[in-house]
């Protein structure tokens, strides 16, 4: 019959082996870290085709991630898509006329928007709308640019 | 040729009772699991037999599979010229996957057959009758103790194993294999999500252990009382719960990770 | 419908199907309060049934069981629990909780029932222990004792809680004649001692009658004889004298019924070949 002290010693360690483990898949095996914080502020942008842009890709200023994309959904007067963008509150620096660009990580990976800062000396709180924007580069689009290109070139 | 589609009917007829019975027997266990909870003592003996015994089997499996998970995926990932990416691929296989369905199938093979085969030999030996005859009601004793408890190590057992095989692909793939440590840990906290793979996982072993469990605790309540029927019940917990996660973790994963 | 104030137990009418086989058949019966009654039969007439229909762990197909002013298949689930806790079982082999010692299994109805302080605890079981002559096996585990032993820390724990009924499931079964010795002691004396009422379920008629006030003898679900053991033994009845007196043959025959000898020892179906 084992001593019920050190029963008691192994089950509270297993618990807290397993607490620890989940602690540390949360926090070193995953992006946790980054999305604690602040609740950051939102501002709205809208793009002719998003591509494969999907809610929570990241949202990049020279490469790093500032915020996420928070919602996407339609603009029903303008049929374009409306993407709600979750900024960090600490990066509070992005000039009014700055612009949002869907870029693709490497060729073939996820998508991502891109800022550019503008000039201007406003910058941008929650709520503003990001006018300058481009979209996703469709490759049927391209091709088709190509070859109207390549036609234009033979005449 | 008619008997044998007579014994199939009659095998499918069992079968199809015991699956009503399976369900009729949560109906009566879940209100007698709050007084599982008023007696702790109980929880933490089973926490000891269940969770504890399990750890073992549970931390070098998952130490194995991720040292597996780490050759493999650096011998195909370098044809690609991404072998930085290797700790996403043992991170996400893990989190995802690995970790909650092999721990479960170890958990059936380990704690579910012990459960059922000691529920069983309670029965046979009178000792649940004697129980109910001592106005003690076994579902409240015996059975929600054990329940509890098992719900309670399955995600713990699941985290201890992944966390294990990461760091099993790390030692592999960094110390073995030459792949950059920076780049292993960077890669897996940039692609790994919080709520979508960690939070996800979690789900699947909460549910993988409470069917574990539960089928496990019928087996035993439900078997035949004598030594074959012990046998035969045990037997059937590990192979109804490995079908019952499989099954499970894929209708879970079509539904969590849509493309 | 209530009861006679001085039967603990009435069964009226009682019929029960195990399957397509009938068990008991409009049987009746009535148990006085104190006194000691044996349940005899052949096996198979359903003894042990009939003690898990009073606990209420089956249901009758028709027919009442009434115990202690109760009608116990009426009751709702905590009513019947609260019931057992005035009955004690002694099952037939003991049915002790196999992880826990004998103290703690003679403690466990305490324990699970009251909140007695531990010191009342230890005196009790320990009591209990004593009135069974086992004080000193209080800290040995199940697997370690003999037959006789464990069904003598099961009657301890069956009288733990002070209960009015006491059901005895085959006690002498296979017991050594010592044992045997002791457990008819402790039945009438624990019977008279704590003003129990005992039910005694066996086919061991010698120690049954030694000690039972009343006898029912159940054959094919029905009482085929009751009184007291006296009357019972002085039966008229052919098949309750052969039962009684353990003779081979008689009412209940030596042979299962068979095709006649010759044919299969002699004639084609043995197989051996007509001599030319």
């Amino acid at each position: 019959m084992q001593d019920k002290m050190t029963r008691d010693v192994w089950v509270g360690l297993f618990v807290a082996l397993g607490l620890a483990a989940l602690v540390m898949l949360a926090l070193r095996v995953s992006n946790l870290t980054s999305l604690t914080g602040d609740a950051g502020y939102q501002v709205v942008a809208q793009f002719d085709n998003i591509g494969g842009l999907k809610v929570r890709a990241p949202i990049k200023l020279a490469g790093v991630v500032v915020g996420r994309v928070e919602s996407i959904s339609i603009d029903a007067e303008t049929f374009r898509a409306e993407v709600g963008l979750r900024i960090e509150n600490r990066y509070d620096i992005f000039p009014t006329d700055t612009s949002a660009a869907i870029y693709t990580s490497g060729l073939l990976g996820e998508q991502y928007i891109a800022l550019s800062p503008g000039a201007e000396d406003a910058v941008l709180k929650d709520g503003d709308r990001i006018t300058l924007t481009q979209s996703s580069i469709v490759l049927e689009n391209l091709i088709g640019q190509f070859l109207y290109n390549k036609a234009a070139e033979g005449e | 040729m008619i008997r044998l589609l007579a014994q199939l009917g009659q095998r499918a007829q069992e079968a199809l009772a015991r699956l009503g019975r399976l369900h009729l027997f949560l109906v009566s266990l879940l209100p007698a699991l709050p007084s599982g909870l008023l007696r702790p003592r109980l929880v933490v003996d089973q926490l000891f037999h269940i969770g504890v015994l399990s750890m073992q089997i549970i931390l070098v499996s998952g130490l194995f599979v991720g040292l597996v998970l780490g050759l493999q995926g650096y011998n195909i990932l370098t044809t690609f010229g991404s072998a930085e990416s290797l700790g996403v691929v043992v991170a996400l296989s893990l989190v995802r996957e690995l970790g909650p369905v092999i721990t479960a199938l170890l958990f059936a093979g380990r704690a579910g057959s012990a459960i059922t085969a000691e529920i069983g030999l309670m029965k046979s030996t009178e000792q649940l009758g004697g129980m109910e005859m001592m106005a003690v009601d076994p579902l409240k004793r015996v059975v929600a103790p054990r329940f509890i408890a098992g719900f309670i190590s399955m995600p713990l057992l699941a985290a201890m194993f992944s966390a294990v095989g990461v760091l099993g692909g790390y030692f592999i793939g960094v110390g073995l294999l030459g792949v950059d440590p920076g780049a292993y840990w960077s890669q897996i906290e940039s692609r790994v999500d919080f709520h979508e793979d960690i939070v996800n996982g979690v789900i699947k072993s909460l549910v993988f252990g409470a069917v574990a469990i539960w089928i496990a605790v019928f087996e035993g309540f439900d078997c035949v009382p004598t030594a074959e029927g012990v046998s035969r019940a045990t037997t059937r917990t590990v192979v109804n719960t490995s079908l019952a996660v499989l099954g499970l973790d894929f209708i879970m994963t079509a539904l969590m990770f849509n493309v | 419908m209530s009861m006679d104030g001085d039967n603990l137990i009435e069964i009226r009418n009682l019929t029960f199907r195990r399957g397509s086989k009938v068990i008991f058949d409009d049987l009746s019966l009535a148990i006085p309060r104190g006194s000691i009654a044996a349940i005899m039969g052949p096996s198979g007439t359903g003894k042990t049934t009939l003690l898990k229909l009073i606990g209420g762990q089956l249901r009758p197909e028709r027919g009442e069981v009434w115990v202690d002013g109760v009608n116990v298949h009426k009751l709702r689930h905590a009513e019947l629990y609260e019931l057992r806790k005035r009955m004690g079982m002694l099952f037939q082999h003991g049915a002790l909780l196999t992880d826990l010692s004998v103290f703690e299994n003679v403690a466990f109805p305490l324990r699970e029932h009251t909140r007695l302080p531990e010191s009342m605890i230890r005196d009790l079981v320990l009591m209990k222990l004593n009135a069974v002559g086992l004080r000193g096996a209080r800290d040995m585990m199940p697997a370690e004792l003999s037959g006789g032993m464990a069904r003598r820390v099961a009657l301890a724990r069956a009288i733990t809680m002070d209960p009015r009924l006491v059901m005895y499931d085959e006690p002498f079964t296979g017991q050594d004649p010592i044992t045997l010795g002791v457990l008819v002691r402790l039945i009438r004396s624990l019977n008279d001692a704590l003003g129990l009422t005992s039910i005694l379920v066996s086919h061991d008629v010698a120690e049954a009658t030694s000690i039972a006030d009343h006898v029912y003898v159940l054959a094919d679900g029905k009482v085929v004889a009751s009184g007291s053991p006296e009357d019972v033994n002085g039966s008229d009845s052919p098949w309750v004298r052969q039962f009684m007196q353990g003779l081979p043959d008689g009412p209940v025959p030596f042979h299962y019924p068979a095709p006649p000898l010759a044919g299969d020892f002699l004639g084609e179906a043995s197989g051996k070949e007509k001599s030319a």
